[in-house]
């Protein structure tokens, strides 16, 4: 098994995570903190601090990851300088993780959920939502992660009978939510953030799947690309 | 020691690379001018978005032309600021997680900083001390420099800087975005006696500009002339000289003023208002006349770029300063408040 290292700065979180392997055994080392506006402080140190608990160097990591998002625009683009810089320095090759897939996992891992919809507020009355069926610790992408406004969220075709979970800051949203939606969620846990711990597990599969390249083509994936208004439209 | 500089506080990304015993070894740039004219001014977020995505292929480029490989490198610089906080994060975000792999010490410096010792990259560069005039897009100031990091602000603009004003008179004239180069192409074929533009905060003493009085008549005048069915060619041409040359006229006596005032006999002009030829004429006749000289960066390191920064940023890691962990972003922050180097 590879060892691997991701970090996240997608939301107020943030958060690093060290996947390695001792005695046979996968085991992952995390730091996690609700931090806002200080990823830039606390990211690095966290770094620090895993690679001393294991004992190990960057040198030895196979490949390194990041949160790609979609999330907050800024954050991301510190989770990818860092993870860029550091893979490029080190010469190795760089994962993203999408950060609605890392809470999809974590809702899966914690409370053994099969059907979960993460969704993260994205401002400006929209939400990032995914779809995702989860089985032991894998994750099959049921809907394209999208950006939309609440009032237009939809159950995945074909499963509209199944009983989904909410995960996510999105899903405080809920009023604003149609009523099929609201009928096919059986619960919600709005206070999972995408966490490293989650995206170093994804990122091992990743890894193993060929899916490492060269740190300047694993871009943030923003969702939102509607930014700006050209002149005179 | 070689070190890397990153630059990315607005629309360019810029990447160098100096060595403290052979001077520049390599340096790239990529404008974003083309994408941001679309919009008409920078658009933050595409910047950021931009820059994150040239930053490491630029890295790339110069350590190739420069025919070194990553650990080559003895320490990284990257502007902290001022300039759009997003897109600093950028570079200072990558520069951190650079240092960090290569273990080599990493410092976030002051771009104005960078573009007052920018001449400092040329064959025959300033020696301490001497006066600085920073006229760019976001800045008009003198500055006394007595020797790195000791820097005395001696005036600066009371509202909108030199090369705003430039812009902006652009816009009144139709001319594209960036408008400094346009409005000094048009001014060529414009009459210099058809009208006489005020010369702000020059009929007072001090060493402060204003910009905004003469943008405000530059509008009037040229509203009057399409009323009067003269806003032509030629017409257009005229308001962009008597613009120019007010502007001209300003920078050159506020110039002039504070090498009397300080008594200094060197003269460094940086920014992108620098490429201004008029300027750069008028102010060789000043100096030469005085028994001064007066300093330039070469025409790509008026504008943003990352040799200054690899330079000014070895200078300063050479003394021993370097970032703690903290990955520094700071949009605003006064050029006064520099200090020389902390080890
Ligand atoms: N030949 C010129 N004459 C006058 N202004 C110019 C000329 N060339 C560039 N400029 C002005 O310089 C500014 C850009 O300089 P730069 O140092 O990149 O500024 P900033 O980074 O503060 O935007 C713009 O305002 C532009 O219009």
């Amino acid at each position: 098994m590879p060892t691997l290292l991701a970090l996240d700065a997608s939301s107020n979180a943030c958060s690093a995570a060290l996947m390695i392997h001792c005695d046979g055994r996968d085991e992952v080392l995390s730091r996690f903190a609700l931090a806002p506006r200080e990823h830039t402080r606390r990211l690095m140190p966290m770094v620090d601090e895993l690679l001393a608990e294991a004992g190990i160097e960057l040198c030895q990591l196979d490949a390194l990851a990041y949160g790609r998002g979609p999330g907050s625009f800024t954050g991301l683009r510190i989770a990818a300088g860092v993870a860029q810089g550091l893979a490029f320095g080190a010469d190795k090759p760089l994962l993203g993780v999408s950060t609605l897939a890392a809470l999809a996992l974590a809702a899966h891992r914690r409370y053994h959920l099969r059907y979960v919809m993460p969704a993260l507020d994205a401002r400006m009355g929209e939400l990032y939502v995914g779809a995702y069926r989860c089985r032991d610790g894998e994750l099959e992408s049921l809907a394209e992660d999208a950006v939309l406004p609440p009032e237009r969220l939809i159950l995945p075709k074909g499963y509209e009978d199944t009983d989904w979970v909410g995960v996510g800051s999105g899903w405080a949203l809920w009023e604003s939510m149609p009523a099929t939606v609201q009928a096919g969620i059986s619960q919600c846990f709005n206070e999972l953030a995408p966490a490293a711990e989650d995206m170093v597990r994804l990122a091992t599969r990743q890894f193993a799947a060929g899916e490492g390249r060269q740190p300047h083509l694993v871009q943030p994936v923003y969702l939102r690309d509607q930014v700006a208004w050209q002149k005179g439209r | 020691m070689r070190v890397l500089g990153i630059e990315t506080s607005c629309d360019e990304t810029g990447v160098a690379l100096y060595d403290t015993q052979a001077g520049l070894l390599a340096d790239a740039l990529y404008s974003q001018i083309s994408m941001h004219a679309e919009y008409g001014g920078v658009v933050p977020e595409l910047a950021s978005r931009d820059h994150t995505r040239k930053l490491l292929p630029l890295i790339e480029e110069v350590l190739a032309s420069a025919q070194l490989s990553r650990s080559d490198l003895d320490g990284i610089a990257y502007t902290a600021g001022p300039g759009l906080v997003g897109a600093l994060m950028v570079g200072a975000a990558t520069a951190h997680g650079m240092a960090r792999a290569l273990n080599i010490p990493v410092l976030g410096v002051h771009h104005m900083e960078g573009h007052l010792l920018a001449p400092m990259l040329e064959d025959a560069p300033p020696a301490f001390p001497f006066v600085a005039l920073l006229v760019s897009g976001g800045h008009t100031q003198l500055v006394e420099v007595r020797g790195l990091g000791q820097y005395r602000l001696l005036g600066e603009s009371v509202d909108d800087a030199a090369g705003e004003a430039f812009d902006k008179t652009a816009k009144m004239l139709e001319l594209d975005y960036p408008g400094g180069p346009a409005v000094a192409r048009l001014a060529e074929r414009g009459d210099p006696t058809r009208f006489r533009f005020p010369r702000p905060m020059t009929d007072r003493p001090g060493l402060d500009f204003s910009f905004s009085g003469l943008k405000t008549h530059t509008l009037i005048t040229a509203n009057r002339l399409r009323e009067a069915g003269e806003f032509d060619e030629q017409g257009r041409a005229d308001i962009a000289r008597a613009f120019e040359d007010a502007v001209v006229d300003t920078l050159v006596i506020k110039c002039r003023r504070a090498l009397d005032q300080t008594g200094l006999k060197r003269l460094v002009v940086a920014g992108g208002v620098s490429a201004n030829v008029r300027l750069r004429e008028r102010l060789e006749q000043e100096t030469a006349k005085r028994g001064a000289q007066a300093f330039y960066p070469r025409g790509r390191f008026c504008t943003d770029n990352g040799a200054m920064i690899a330079y000014v940023g070895a200078q300063r890691l050479l003394a021993g300063e370097r970032d703690d962990s903290t990955m520094k972003a700071v949009p605003r922050w006064p050029l006064a408040e520099l200090m020389p180097p902390a080890a």
